[in-house]
């Protein structure tokens, strides 16, 4: 028995020879041994690429590799006319699937991905949803003002409004101290960056929670906006009770701006698909649900990422920045600057984009 | 250029497989054999990936309280402010370890080379595109994205349900949860919810060797290497069977266990009038073989197809 070389070990084995051409009795083996080179090599190949991306894999092989599936296809196609030989059939129909994943496999690596993303494909697919966006928009300001309605007329709304953690000193009846306190800066910094990893995580799970939810046509995001906007609605109600509105207002901005903008993209993402799923138009409801379901998963990246920043701005100068004049310059800069980006910032494309 | 899909047609060796084949019209117009995945596998390949995350939560977790527990003590020695700093960093790293991991862990698998985390690799299934072109990020997204709301929501809804704090959400989270497992089994391509709206599917992903040539081997060439007996087998012997017979064939000369090499052996020589002896089973079966794909084969290049022995 032959010793294992060690290139065995790395996926590099010698191609075996085919057994003699001449002596198969039959024309449809004489046809598959005549191949078998040529089908052993594309299975190496992508053997190699499917271990390890392109690393694995020279030029010449990459170069190689379009025609070697092509001559497997059209090997296929030949041996299913005039072959019986079912382990042939077989091995060739998955050598063909797992080279053509391969040729049809993510060009793009994960960082080039990324690049083109900031580059333009975000601001680009926001764009694409601009109309789910403003009833998203529409919806977010009617459910803060139903939450400011509901609470003035009966103060119990508050409570049913108003999870839990957030009603520690905030409630209805709090003097104007206790509110003011509540919007003061942090003495140090510690444990902030923790509160900023919860946060993140957190808020990013409900983003999420509103672009999946649009999948039931839409109708859950827009009521997971309506509720999330209610409650901001109430506690706002309260702070103006003690004529705090424009300090709440500022303390919120900070982050605020940030993240309800985000909030606001994921409810819209959602609905883009629930509205596209329910009008699709000219088109298959399959086919309407992919593409817009595609488009709004460019738009989550983005979300995901804004929750990040919006983390980090609650985190650190909210709690640590005074003052209603600084807080309402960094929320307006904030939102100036996701406006500036989403809307002036238009790129051409990059490459190819089918 | 529009890919297409269509169903396969029908190959000699039917099977229940063959409900789940379909052809998918690449770019260029190649036509690939595609077979959609099982719902088993996937739902098995879907408890394998949470086992594994599960346990690779649970290795984590004992880990840093590993390494936590021992700064606690190396902490207390020393002043308060250590104490936050330190703690606060592993906390960190645990919430974003979370994180990463619930929507990181398929994301990041189904991105790769393979196109399949590491439960659907073991069950040999990976994702594809519908539409036959590239598996894009924004795909895979979208697809994993979906699975929050069709597995992890309502499990955490039936998780807490029975304290009783949430009322009525264990059953809408049941119902839910109903509803999406029921998805998968109202439509053909067996899609889940995230495969609708990231317009993919799961398909069986073979990773066959190439097998030898029977034809070339022992009796099919000429004549039997232990009794050196040669067997020829006349048109109407030969005529008694079909692609499908020839099929099963190949596939007991393959797996060559020796007690079904002779119940085959029997079985043909009844069937042809033979007088089944013994011994030279493999030699009989390898040349009866190789001269029956001959003539079915030749038989094909005129268009004459033989399905079975019934046809």
């Amino acid at each position: 028995m032959k010793a294992p070389s060690l290139s065995a070990w790395f996926g590099r084995g010698e191609i075996a020879a085919p057994p003699d051409i001449e002596s198969a009795a039959l024309r449809s083996d004489r046809f598959r041994l005549e191949r078998e080179g040529d089908w052993r090599r594309l299975e190496d190949i992508v053997k190699r690429m499917e271990k390890g991306g392109l690393r694995r894999v020279d030029d010449d092989e990459l170069l190689a590799l379009p025609t070697l599936y092509r001559t497997a296809a059209s090997s296929l196609s030949v041996a299913r006319e005039t072959s019986l030989d079912a382990a042939t059939l077989r091995y060739l129909e998955s050598l063909v699937q797992r080279a053509w994943f391969q040729v049809y496999g993510p060009r793009k690596g994960l960082f080039g991905w990324l690049r083109e993303f900031l580059l333009g494909g975000w601001s680009r697919s926001i764009r694409e949803i601009w109309l789910d966006m403003c009833v998203a928009l529409f919806v977010m300001v009617a459910g803060t003002i139903v939450g400011w309605l509901l609470v003035e007329q009966d103060r119990d709304w508050y409570y049913r409004l108003v999870p839990t953690q957030f009603a520690d000193t905030r409630v209805p009846g709090a003097s104007r101290e206790q509110l003011l306190e509540t919007l003061a800066v942090e003495e140090n910094a510690g444990g902030l960056s923790s509160f900023a990893a919860y946060l993140f995580s957190n808020n990013a799970g409900v983003a999420i929670l509103a672009f999946a939810l649009g999948f039931a046509f839409g109708i859950p995001s827009l009521l997971l906006l309506v509720y999330n906007l209610a409650v901001l609605g109430a506690m706002f109600w309260l702070f103006a009770g003690q004529g705090l509105g424009w300090e709440f207002a500022a303390w919120l901005s900070v982050h605020g701006t940030t993240e309800l903008f985000a909030i606001l993209l994921a409810g819209a993402a959602g609905m883009h698909i629930g509205r596209s799923m329910a009008f699709p138009g000219d088109k298959s409801v399959l086919a309407a649900a992919a593409e817009s379901g595609r488009r709004g998963a460019m738009v989550m990246v983005g979300v995901v990422l804004m929750m990040v920043v919006a983390a980090l701005l609650e985190a650190f100068p909210r709690q640590l920045v005074g003052g209603t004049e600084n807080r309402l310059m960094i929320g307006g800069g904030m939102l100036v600057f996701w406006l500036a980006y989403f809307l002036l910032y238009r790129p051409k494309r990059i490459g190819d984009e089918a | 250029m529009n890919p297409a899909l269509a169903e396969a047609p029908s190959l000699p060796n039917a099977n229940a497989a063959n409900k789940r084949e379909r052809v998918l019209i690449t770019p260029e117009g190649i036509a690939v054999p595609i077979t959609v995945a099982s719902r088993g596998s996937r739902i098995g390949a879907l408890i394998l990936d949470f086992i594994l995350l599960y346990v690779g939560l649970t290795v984590f977790v004992l880990l840093l309280g590993w390494i936590a527990g021992g700064l606690f003590e190396e902490i207390v020695d020393n002043a308060d402010q250590n104490v936050e700093g330190a703690g606060e960093f592993i906390l960190i790293v645990f919430i974003l370890f979370l994180f990463l991991a619930r929507y990181g862990y398929f994301l990041g698998l189904e991105l790769g080379p393979r196109g399949a985390t590491l439960g659907k690799r073991a069950v040999g299934i990976r994702v594809a595109a519908r539409d036959g072109g590239r598996l894009t990020p924004e795909a895979v997204i979208a697809r994993n994205l979906l699975r929050d709301i069709e597995l992890f929501m309502p499990l955490v809804f039936l998780m807490v349900a029975p304290s009783g704090e949430m009322g009525n959400f264990g059953y809408a989270g049941l119902a839910w949860l109903l509803v999406i497992l029921a998805i998968p089994f109202l439509n053909k391509d067996a899609l889940r919810a995230g495969d609708i709206i990231a317009g993919t599917w799961v398909v069986e992903a073979p990773r066959t060797k190439l097998a030898d040539a029977l034809s070339t081997q022992g009796a099919s060439r000429g004549t039997s290497t232990l009794t050196g007996a040669r067997y020829d087998f006349g048109e109407a012997e030969l005529a008694v069977y079909g692609e499908r017979e020839l099929q099963t064939l190949e596939r007991v000369l393959r797996e060559n266990q020796s007690d079904a090499l002779s119940a085959v052996h029997e079985t043909i020589c009844r069937k042809i009038g033979w007088d089944p002896g013994a011994g030279d089973e493999r030699a009989f079966l390898e040349a009866f073989y190789s001269q029956l794909r001959h003539k079915l084969e030749s038989d094909m290049r005129f268009g004459k197809r033989k399905a079975d022995k019934h046809s």
